[in-house]
């Protein structure tokens, strides 16, 4: 094939493309290879963990001499023989539960057997002996002076330079924000809304359960085949925690069946490799029950948050008060990070002058905080963007047009007192009102329901440390297919295709000549920090289009010299080098391993072609830790709106989703059918947590822990029709201008829903789930229905 | 613990296996026939990420013990694909983009195939009330949704 234009900065063909995934084929023939289905032979020992049934409680004595001598067991562990402290942002747990447990299911010790069901019995005979202690069930009491503490270590934990913990109490980060004059500003405001709102517990629900395999050699190097979105933050935090090197600590990490944030970080994986260290030479298998999943691991930690918003007679934002405890559970090694993504987001997607915020991680009695897709914002914006519905109302606008004045735009002021970057914002509110035929209503489907419609508008940033890298390998094989080696993982949202469509434009390549090379192991892959906050087709992208482009500049080179001509007239395309120049052609397959031969056998030039690139922001800048305020908070932002029609059953409170509309700016979409696959993914899984998903505690132990009680969407729940429209507002850093959207789909679900069930009865719900009952006692209390 | 050993096809293929009395039909595929596609989600038969067709029903492996399959034919996902070629579901599935991260999508594909067996033609609510015990915490359902109506569709074609 000739080329006569020379290349052009145009965006290529295959970005943009809606190709399918690579992985497909295998995970619908059963090929697919996740953790559980590796096969580690007769000499596989099988872990079972002996857990707290308290909430608080120190612990006065452990038992383990009948659990030792119970034959079949081969290793019994608890806290004492691993003194260590772990955690991703501040190092306040112990991989075993030490001198106290805090939560109920807290792990105290380990058993390696040789079947489950051995392991299980010498569990059962490992005795403990509690002094009870008053437990924290509340964030807002637990932030008291009143409540008793539950980490008076916590001075002495170490921490990153961006969290803040307050010794003495239980708040373990406190972010605040003073921007302008909050106080001062309500006397101005012509309307002000106030509310306080309690967003529950959720859990992750991936379909695979947590599961991890270790193994200790006699040189004592650790290998942990695990389910999990964070590999290298395993090795590393594992690696600190037992004293050992990053490179003696290999984790190997097949797909991920399902993620959400739960598989982010350490939490059981270190158990599993603790144990396995009193077991040596053979491979410790640990696999959560779907009980111990819902609450052993990680959960999305519980949100106390007292907002009130106001502004002025033409509708315009004037101020914001926004208090959160955040129910960070336990531990809030990984929650105080969303505690703080809570601050410095916490006047939503809004230009608002004056602001103050007090968001506090508070210790409690309750399972350990986590990650989980939205990492905070969820919670956040359920509350708030119900408050901006009430105001619009109070002040005789539009919702929509209340958002349309006061949303972020390009250069506005945000919260944290920067100007926000090029943005499409406003044209995603205007193409989801468009979506959902905004201001048209239709008449319910019968006489004892009533329809309405509801928007809410979201922002997120990644949520990271300032300086989060990543990597990327390109390796050209001999017939010119691209081995393509990253550390992200593919937990589903399609990142092993996206990458490999970067990396195939980037290098001139067609599609099918790409190859990922799996599974992610910390041995051979290139570093990535983790599978978190919507980073990798950014962040993870930029490595593999550098990478890609390493490789590409090593072929022009050789392949210039061998024709004597300069590499800037030559280009790849569809997998053969061109020169523009002298119209020559050279398959890559013929050089990309032997070279090329010089003129007159006089030699070769070039070799095996591999190309690496890497990528990490730079410019990320602290905060001021009493106003929030700096020059950069976070590395960007994905901004959107959602909107649902429903319709509200009077006789039973039951609310249907009728159809859903949302709008993006994701910068660029790689894969737009694959981004689409996220968008109603993640706003189905919105909806769930909307209408039914609750942990329930009772005394700090959950009363719901399996599928029958602790529904979660069907398919019979999903809506007939979800609308995905894709806004394209070009990242300046990001490759071929995309930025993430994983995660956000799932953020202003609650409140739309929230907000079309005002429109529908004229009833605010206030806090999720908006479960049947709770809807038909709130008609009854309003007088709807009696 | 007794053993038995039982005779039973899997995939139309015939197995002699021997097995205790309490495994499941779920461990039996993965731990003996290491068939590892058919999935474990909550062995409590509350997921579907097990769903296996017992004699041509779709049932959750995990609430079936391995001695009541004697004399049984058992279709799993990797009985779907004949030499290599997609079945019209498995196709479909693909081209909607109805897999993320594919744990759940054995045992939606084993329930959609039985339903289509069964209804080769359903409706749009028939497909849900069929999926409806298959969790997917993914796709959001609606790429399956579609995918059984392609399927549908193509085998109105063929039939």
């Amino acid at each position: 094939m000739l080329v006569k234009e020379p290349p052009t900065e145009k965006i290529p063909d295959l970005i943009g493309a809606s190709v399918p995934r690579l992985d497909a084929y295998e995970k619908v023939t059963g090929a697919a290879v996740f953790t559980d289905d590796l096969q580690f032979g007769p000499g596989l020992l099988h872990a079972r963990i002996k857990r707290s049934p308290h909430p608080h409680a120190l612990i006065k004595s452990i038992d383990v001499s009948k659990a030792r001598a119970l034959p079949g067991v081969k290793a019994v562990v608890t806290g004492e023989d691993f003194p260590g402290f772990i955690g991703l942002y501040l190092k306040d747990r112990y991989i075993f539960a030490r001198d106290r447990v805090r939560y109920v299911g807290e792990a105290i010790a380990g058993v390696a057997a040789i079947s489950e069901a051995v392991a299980e019995k010498a569990v059962d005979l490992i005795e403990i002996e509690y002094e009870l202690l008053e437990p924290v069930l509340d964030p807002e009491f637990g932030a008291s002076p009143e409540a008793p503490l539950l980490h008076p270590d916590l001075g002495s934990y170490e921490v990153v330079p961006f969290i803040f913990p307050k010794p003495g109490t239980n708040i373990s980060n406190h972010f605040k924000i003073r921007k302008g004059d909050a106080d001062s500003a309500w006397s101005t405001c012509a309307a002000i809304v106030e509310h306080k709102y309690r967003i529950p517990h959720v859990q992750h629900v991936p379909i695979e359960p947590h599961v991890a395999i270790a193994k200790v050699d006699e040189q004592g190097k650790v290998t942990l085949w695990s389910s999990s979105q964070s590999p290298f933050a395993q090795r590393n935090l594992i690696a600190k925690s037992l004293g050992i090197s990053q490179s003696d600590m290999r984790v190997i990490a097949p797909y991920v069946g399902g993620g959400f944030g739960c598989k982010a970080g350490v939490s059981m994986e270190a158990l599993a490799v603790a144990i396995a260290l009193k077991a040596k030479g053979r491979p410790v298998k640990l696999l959560l029950t779907r009980e111990e999943e819902f609450y052993t691991a990680f959960v999305r930690q519980g949100l106390v948050i007292k907002l009130k918003i106001g502004c002025d007679a033409e509708g315009k934002l004037l101020a914001m008060e926004n208090t959160m405890y955040w129910d960070g559970g336990a531990s809030t090694e990984y929650g105080v990070n969303i505690t703080r993504a809570g601050g410095y987001s916490s006047s939503g997607p809004y230009e608002i002058p004056h602001v103050k915020t007090d968001s506090m991680c508070v210790y409690t009695n309750h399972p350990v905080g986590g990650a989980m897709r939205g990492f905070g914002m969820p919670e956040l914006h359920a509350g708030l963007e119900q408050c901006i519905d009430e105001l619009a109302h109070e002040i005789k606008l539009d919702p929509v047009e209340f958002r349309r004045i006061n949303c972020l735009k390009t250069g506005s002021t945000v919260v944290t007192g920067s100007k926000m970057h090029p943005t499409g914002l406003p044209e995603c509110i205007d193409r989801v009102a468009e979506a959902i035929h905004w201001g048209h209503k239709a008449p319910p489907s019968s006489p004892t329901k009533r329809r309405g419609k509801g928007i809410a508008l979201m922002w997120k940033a990644p949520a990271m440390p300032p300086n989060p890298g990543s990597s990327a390998v390109v390796e050209l094989n001999e017939d010119g297919t691209v081995t393509l080696a990253v550390g992200g993982q593919e937990i589903g949202q399609g990142t092993f295709t996206v990458m490999a469509q970067m990396a195939a434009a980037a290098l001139g390549v067609p599609m099918d000549w790409m190859r990922i090379a799996g599974p992610v192991d910390t041995q051979y892959s290139p570093y990535e920090w983790q599978t978190v906050a919507s980073r990798l087709t950014w962040s993870m992208g930029n490595a593999v289009v550098n990478a890609a482009r390493d490789a590409r500049e090593q072929v022009l080179n050789v392949v210039a010299e061998a024709w004597n001509e300069r590499p800037e007239d030559l280009d790849i395309v569809n997998g053969e080098v061109v020169s523009y120049k002298s119209e020559e052609t050279i398959s890559l397959k013929d050089i990309v391993i032997y070279g090329m031969p010089k003129p007159n056998a006089s030699g070769w030039i070039g070799g095996p072609i591999v190309g690496r690139g890497n990528f990490m922001p730079t410019y990320v800048t602290g905060l001021d830790a009493e106003t929030g305020q700096g020059e950069r908070a976070v590395v960007h932002y994905t901004t959107g709106a959602q909107a649902v029609e429903l319709e509200v059953d009077l006789e039973t409170g039951k609310i249907e989703i009728l159809r859903g509309a949302a709008a993006f700016d994701l910068g660029k979409a790689i894969n737009p059918e694959m981004a689409k696959a996220q968008v109603e993914g993640g706003f189905v899984q919105g909806i769930s947590t909307a209408l039914f998903e609750s942990m329930q505690f009772k005394d700090g132990i959950m009363q719901n822990p399996s599928f029958v009680d602790y529904r979660i969407a069907t398919s019979a729940d999903a809506p007939p029709r979800i609308d995905s429209i894709l806004v394209e507002v070009p990242q300046d850093d990001g490759p071929f201008g995309a930025r993430g959207v994983g995660e956000h789909p799932m953020v202003p679900t609650i409140p739309a829903i929230a907000n079309a069930i005002y429109d529908a009865i004229g009833v605010r719900v206030g806090s999720p789930p908006f479960t049947a009952e709770k809807v038909y006692l709130a008609l009854v209390d309003a007088g709807v229905v009696s | 613990m007794a053993f038995h050993q039982i005779t039973l096809t899997i995939n139309g293929e015939t197995e002699i296996i021997e097995v205790p009395s309490n495994m499941t039909l779920l461990q039996m595929l993965r731990e003996k026939v290491v068939l590892t596609g058919t999935k474990n989600g909550c062995a409590a038969g509350e997921c579907g990420a097990c769903t296996v067709m017992l004699n041509g029903e779709p049932v959750n492996s995990c609430l079936v013990l391995a001695v009541e399959c004697d004399g049984a034919q058992i279709t799993t996902v990797e009985g779907l694909a004949q030499n290599n070629h997609l079945s019209p579901i498995q196709e479909a599935i693909v081209a909607h983009g109805g897999v993320q991260c594919g744990f759940c999508t054995p045992g939606v594909l084993i329930s959609a195939q039985a339903l289509l067996n069964r209804n080769p033609q359903p409706t749009d609510h028939e497909i849900r009330d069929a999926l409806v015990g298959n969790l997917c915490r993914c796709t959001g359902y609606l790429r399956i949704i579609e995918a059984v109506k392609e399927a549908a569709k193509q085998h109105a074609v063929t039939v």
